[in-house]
């Protein structure tokens, strides 16, 4: 039976432990693939101007090729290059909530992520990505420290 | 938007006291009489423009262009059913993204659209313009103000559906939208003729009212609220300063500056409103007297000048003035979004003048009205009128944004400074978005590309120094005139399209009722 992975990016060295980690699950299971997503963090309740909106479209695609070619694309290589079955996701959005509504729409069975290191007032207020994640996953979530 | 500006304008440096006087003297003598040269000129030129515009019915103080807003406005209330009432749950449902797309994140949201078209019209209307519709009309002049608002919801909602409809997408990403192209393409879509047109005359005046209302009058008020504050200095100052800064974000890009804006002017928003709940709150047990004024002010007056029908021209004339519900403007913001459907937006933008007015203009009044800053002769309760007994006598004699502060500051002693800031602060973002609305219709006419821009940018900024250093009393008159000639060629247009609108809305809640589209689970 096929299983699937969900895996977080967040193009630094925190994404690659979660990479590792999720190579290493994916490598003792009979057949497993793995999906990498980065989220571009975005909220559809921010203030924009006129003229940022009239461009919205085009920026969004250009956020998306970039965050493609920088950090998707070559993760998603390195693991095909060592056989591992995987492909590559952007989205928009909240980092949780993204990552928890498409390992329910894959029917992933699990979501792996890496503890961040987010410090400060705003994560104090507002909780990390992660642990928004943990609490709110309607799919199991490993955190990889 | 402003057309008693000299009223307000004249107003304004009272408001913190300590200028007042020498701002009136701000520009040097040899540069006043140039001022003077321009101005006659300029007034000389543009006045039978100005007076048609704004000449009142026979044998009536009531100006003809008041009148076409309304009507229009009650039209498209009857044709689309009351659509303001009947999908007021429906627009609230759509701007908490109930029915978008979750693969659509990134796009610009139904909520993105509003607030940016709602940043272009909150500002001093919603402040000055309702202290002058109560000071001279008195509370009364509040229902009708509300009413005004309610009706140019259905508006609102004709012409941002037609710009939605019929905006230009083009092949690298980009959008624009707006009357123009809804006249042109909507036009020819019918076989009407004229639309090309329509669409030009209505660039030709959306050009000058972004030139005029949407820039000079809102440096020149900014300057009027810097000098209250720090007494005396040369506007022109002041003009060079925000031309630099609205330079750095619409030619420069500056997104950060943008950014910031984008946060704070939200922000002074919800403190106004606050601060008027809170006022209301605290003297809540007077709500009910301030309501009975204003449903009584709204059919005898109360003793203001003209009686109930002042009340009802005051009251008419700031709604749309206000909320521009008609004039076209929004629906060239609103055309950003990314919807399938243009109704949705239609539906969502039937809000903007439901938040702008129902609800801001009328806590401004509220709060005037308690704050008892309108003179009644406590034998009669009736309004007691100024020397000139064109308006209701106030505490200390102001009118226009002094009122408004003194009024807020009989619970809040700081609150004017608040407020001037305020008042900056939505000048500046009324100006980003109408360099806009201008640089939209600028293009139409001279066609898209980097360097017609520009020129068009460089142009808007030496106008906010020319705004900032002049009294300008004509140009301004010539600008709202500008503004309110958009909304005469505009309706025109609404009246020919609206049966498209009415398909649209027919096919769009059929599909809504079959289930078709329904709410994603978010």
């Amino acid at each position: 039976m096929l299983s699937r992975l969900v895996v977080g990016l967040d193009g630094g060295d925190t994404g690659s432990r979660a990479v590792d980690f999720a190579r290493k699950l994916a490598a003792r299971m009979e057949d497993c693939e793995l999906i990498l997503v980065y989220v571009i963090e975005w909220s559809p309740f921010s203030f924009q101007t006129a003229e940022e909106n009239a461009q919205r479209h085009r920026r969004r695609e250009e956020e998306i090729d970039a965050a493609r070619s920088r950090i998707v694309t070559p993760a998603v290589e390195a693991l095909q290059s060592q056989g591992v079955k995987v492909r590559g996701l952007v989205r928009h959005g909240n980092v949780s909530d993204a990552l928890d509504r498409i390992a329910r729409d894959e029917g992933a069975d699990l979501i792996v992520v890496a503890r961040t290191s987010d410090t400060g007032v705003a994560s104090r207020i507002f909780g990390s990505s992660t642990a928004n994640l943990v609490m709110h996953a309607t799919v199991p979530v490993t955190v990889v420290g | 938007m402003n057309s008693i500006l000299k009223t307000i304008a004249g107003s304004l440096p009272v408001m913190l006291a300590t200028g007042a006087a020498r701002a009136q003297a701000t520009v040097p003598s040899e540069a006043l009489s140039l001022d003077e040269r321009v101005n006659s000129a300029f007034a000389q030129a543009t006045g039978p423009f100005v007076n048609l515009i704004f000449a009142p019915l026979p044998g009536t103080a009531f100006p003809w262009i008041v009148l076409w807003l309304v009507v229009a406005a009650s039209i498209f209330t009857v044709y689309f059913g009351l659509i303001q009432f009947k999908g007021f749950g429906h627009s609230i449902a759509l701007v908490k993204g109930d029915y978008s797309d979750p693969d659509d994140a990134g796009e610009v949201s139904h909520f993105q659209a509003l607030a940016t078209a709602l940043s272009g019209t909150v500002g001093l209307g919603n402040i000055a313009g309702v202290a002058v519709a109560v000071g001279i009309g008195g509370p009364g002049a509040t229902f009708w103000m509300i009413l005004a608002g309610l009706l140019g919801m259905a508006s609102k909602f004709t012409e941002c559906t037609l710009g939605v409809k019929y905006r230009n997408e083009y092949p690298d990403g980009t959008v624009s939208g707006g009357p123009m192209y809804y006249m042109k393409k909507g036009f020819a879509e019918r076989g009407l003729p004229g639309g090309g047109i329509l669409a030009i005359l209505f660039c030709i005046f959306t050009i000058l009212g972004s030139l005029g209302g949407g820039n000079m009058f809102q440096a020149n008020q900014a300057h009027a609220q810097i000098v209250g504050i720090t007494g005396d200095y040369p506007g022109w100052i002041t003009g060079i300063v925000f031309a630099g800064v609205v330079f750095a974000v619409i030619v420069g890009g500056i997104k950060s500056i943008a950014k910031v804006t984008e946060k704070v002017v939200p922000f002074m928003g919800i403190l106004y409103v606050g601060a008027a709940l809170i006022i209301l709150i605290v003297e809540f047990d007077q709500i009910g007297t301030a309501f009975g004024q204003i449903f009584a002010g709204a059919f005898t007056g109360l003793g203001v000048a003209g009686g109930f029908v002042g009340a009802l021209i005051q009251g008419f004339k700031r709604a749309a003035f206000s909320n521009e519900a008609g004039v076209g403007s929004a629906a060239i913001a609103h055309s950003a979004v990314r919807t399938k459907e243009p109704v949705t937006e239609g539906y969502v933008s039937l809000l903007e003048p439901f938040i702008d007015t129902v609800v801001i203009c009328t806590m401004t009044a509220l709060v005037i009205t308690i704050s008892g800053q309108l003179i009644t002769d406590p034998a009669t309760g009736r309004f007691v009128l100024d020397e000139a007994g064109t308006a209701i006598a106030t505490i200390d004699g102001a009118s226009g944004v002094a009122l408004t502060s003194a009024a807020f500051a009989t619970a809040f002693w700081w609150f004017p400074y608040v407020l001037a800031i305020a008042v900056i602060l939505f000048a500046f973002s009324t100006m980003i978005s109408w360099s806009y609305y201008g640089l939209k219709a600028w293009t139409y006419m001279f066609g898209e590309g980097r360097k017609t821009e520009i020129t068009f940018k460089v142009i808007f900024c030496i106008f906010i120094v020319i705004g900032a250093a002049a009294s300008l009393g004509p140009v301004i008159d010539f600008s709202d005139a500008a503004i309110f000639s958009m909304a005469v060629v505009n309706i025109t247009a609404l009246y020919f399209l609206m049966p498209i609108v009415k398909r649209e809305l027919r096919s769009y809640n059929a599909r809504r009722k079959s289930g078709e589209i329904r709410k994603f689970a978010h």
